[in-house]
């Protein structure tokens, strides 16, 4: 039987490949999943424990713990992103593969996110009910959320790209991301204050949508220069 | 001179932003040479050092 | 010209060559600084709106200014360097980035003390143009910070300088924020369509100082370059008859 496999893989499958293989991994170590997620549902409930549980001042407050807890969340698991390979040399064999590096860089990135920033935004409307949010900010929440963390699952991978490999390299990572994520967090979480009081949002989740195209476009170009740098 | 140093009342914040400015900028123009002094003994004991090794 | 430029790209042209130009830069800045500080302070008519506390403006924009430009040419230096492989156009970035982080921080530091009195607020966190500034502050420090942490100089170079280009974003951020949002900041009063809205004797300190405070940075950077070289090239023969004076080992 003839073989009709391509000689070379195409980019697609490349791509298809990375995600495929970090959504296996974080399969099989469902810890990696759940450790971030539990993490953001624990700041969030510490707030109200802090402050006391008084109906009005978690609803104007809520918003804005429930993102930093987001992004406290994410800066947590991007940790990790390239570690693992860097260890084991799977990060060489992506550097060497046929595929551009830009490509698996994507693939990294949205991989992250699936496994860690997809899951937050389907149990933030858990998180959000507990903090007396009415409805419609529920819905916007998880929006804003949706395309913040996929935003910070971009932007990350550049950080994340820079330090891997270096000796603390944890603490250095929140450095170098928070410039780039405050946008992000400025924007997320004044839209879904914005919506708690009726107000017009669709500015807001304009501006969220269009940071994210820009990262999605333009971060795998930095994410695969970093890589290479590092790991010369 | 009285008047100069109220600044029209913002005296205070005037001066204080001057000041300010004045401290940074001192530091920043001190350091320039005070570092390169400090570069050029550093790099005649590492040239030595590389020298002695040799 | 462009024999000279490339010149310039060989350390140890560009360690004497830069040796020499400091004193001038010195020199205009301490003149312009000193006409425009003089100028800006007591001699300049006392502003209609904000009496005498704007006179803080002829700090505080020198500051902002170079805090910006500084990371222009950070980055632009980074990306020179990252391109066409030039160590000194790297060598130009690391120097800068401290020089612009001192710069940025009297820019809000500045403007903090400025704001006080005219908004009655030390620092408003809903100002686009005052959170941009912060966030251009942390940009600095995350570069110097990524920086030493790599110990290869090559390496350190080339990750910095990927950092430096994702964040040079921030920059124009700054600058149009005014424009883009409703902010405490009044809109631009310099580059604007129509020319400079503020009456000569009060716009001339402000030119004065921007261009003092321009060459003060330029003689400031040239300087941590020297520095910097030095640092980098101790293994090459003309550090060594420099620094040892010629003719035999030691």
């Amino acid at each position: 039987m003839t073989d009709t496999r391509p000689l070379v893989p195409s980019l697609w499958s490349g791509f298809v490949g990375i995600v495929r293989r970090d959504i296996l991994l974080a399969w099989k170590r469902p810890g990696d999943v759940l450790n971030p997620l539990f993490f953001f549902a624990m700041v969030s409930a510490l707030f109200p424990l802090a402050l006391g549980p008084s109906s009005e001042q978690l609803g104007s407050i809520g918003p804005g713990v429930i993102w930093v807890a987001a992004l406290l969340a994410a800066l947590l698991s991007l940790n990790s992103l390239f570690v693992s390979d860097f260890e084991d040399g799977s990060l060489d064999q992506l550097l060497l593969s046929p595929q551009p590096l830009t490509v698996l860089a994507l693939g990294k990135a949205i991989g992250h996110w699936m496994v860690s920033g997809l899951p937050l935004v389907v149990i933030s409307p858990l998180v959000a009910i507990s903090f007396h949010m009415p409805d419609q900010s529920i819905k916007v929440m998880a929006v804003t959320l949706f395309f913040g963390t996929l935003s910070l699952s971009l932007l990350g991978s550049i950080g994340a790209a820079l330090t891997v490999g270096l000796h603390r390299g944890t603490a250095l990572l929140s450095l170098l991301i928070l410039p780039l994520a405050m946008p992000v967090l400025i924007f997320g979480a004044r839209t879904v204050s914005l919506s708690t009081s009726d107000d017009a949002v669709s500015a807001g989740v304009y501006f969220l949508a269009a940071y994210c195209m820009l990262a999605l476009t333009l971060a795998p170009f930095a994410t695969a220069a970093a890589l290479r740098i590092s790991n010369e | 001179m009285m008047e100069v140093l109220a600044m029209g009342g913002y005296g205070n914040f005037v001066w204080g932003a001057y000041g300010l400015t004045i401290i940074v900028l001192a530091v920043c123009i001190v350091g320039g040479p005070v570092r390169h002094t400090k570069a050029i003994n550093d790099v005649r004991r590492r040239i030595r050092a590389m020298e002695a090794k040799s | 010209m462009w024999k000279f430029f490339h010149k310039l790209a060989s350390p140890p042209h560009f360690y004497q060559f830069a040796g020499k130009i400091v004193p001038w830069f010195a020199v205009i800045a301490i003149a312009c600084i000193g006409y425009g500080g003089y100028a800006g302070l007591f001699v300049a008519p006392v502003d209609y709106q904000q009496g005498d506390a704007f006179r803080i403006i002829y700090v505080h924009v020198p500051a902002s200014y170079l805090s910006m430009m500084a990371y222009s040419i950070m980055a632009i230096s980074a990306g020179i360097g990252l391109i066409w492989r030039i160590k000194l156009s790297h060598a130009v970035a690391a120097a800068a980035a401290p020089l612009g982080a001192w710069f940025t921080f009297l820019a809000l530091a500045t403007g903090s003390i400025w704001g006080k009195p005219m908004w009655g607020t030390w620092w408003e966190w809903g100002d686009p143009r005052l959170t941009s500034e912060l966030l251009l502050l942390f940009l600095y420090i995350g570069y110097m910070a990524l920086r030493a942490s790599i110990d290869d100089i090559a390496k350190a170079d080339k990750a910095s300088a990927v950092l430096a280009l994702v964040g040079v974003v921030n920059v124009p951020i700054i600058h149009f924020s005014v424009e883009w949002w409703s902010s405490l900041h009044q809109g631009p009063t310099l580059v604007r369509e129509g020319g400079p809205a503020m009456a000569p004797d009060m716009l001339y300190p402000l030119l004065a100082m921007i261009l003092g405070f321009t060459f003060l940075f330029g003689a400031l950077l040239l300087g941590r370059v020297r520095t910097e070289v030095l640092y980098r090239e101790y293994r090459a023969r003309w550090v060594r008859e420099l620094l040892l004076g010629d003719g035999g080992t030691t």
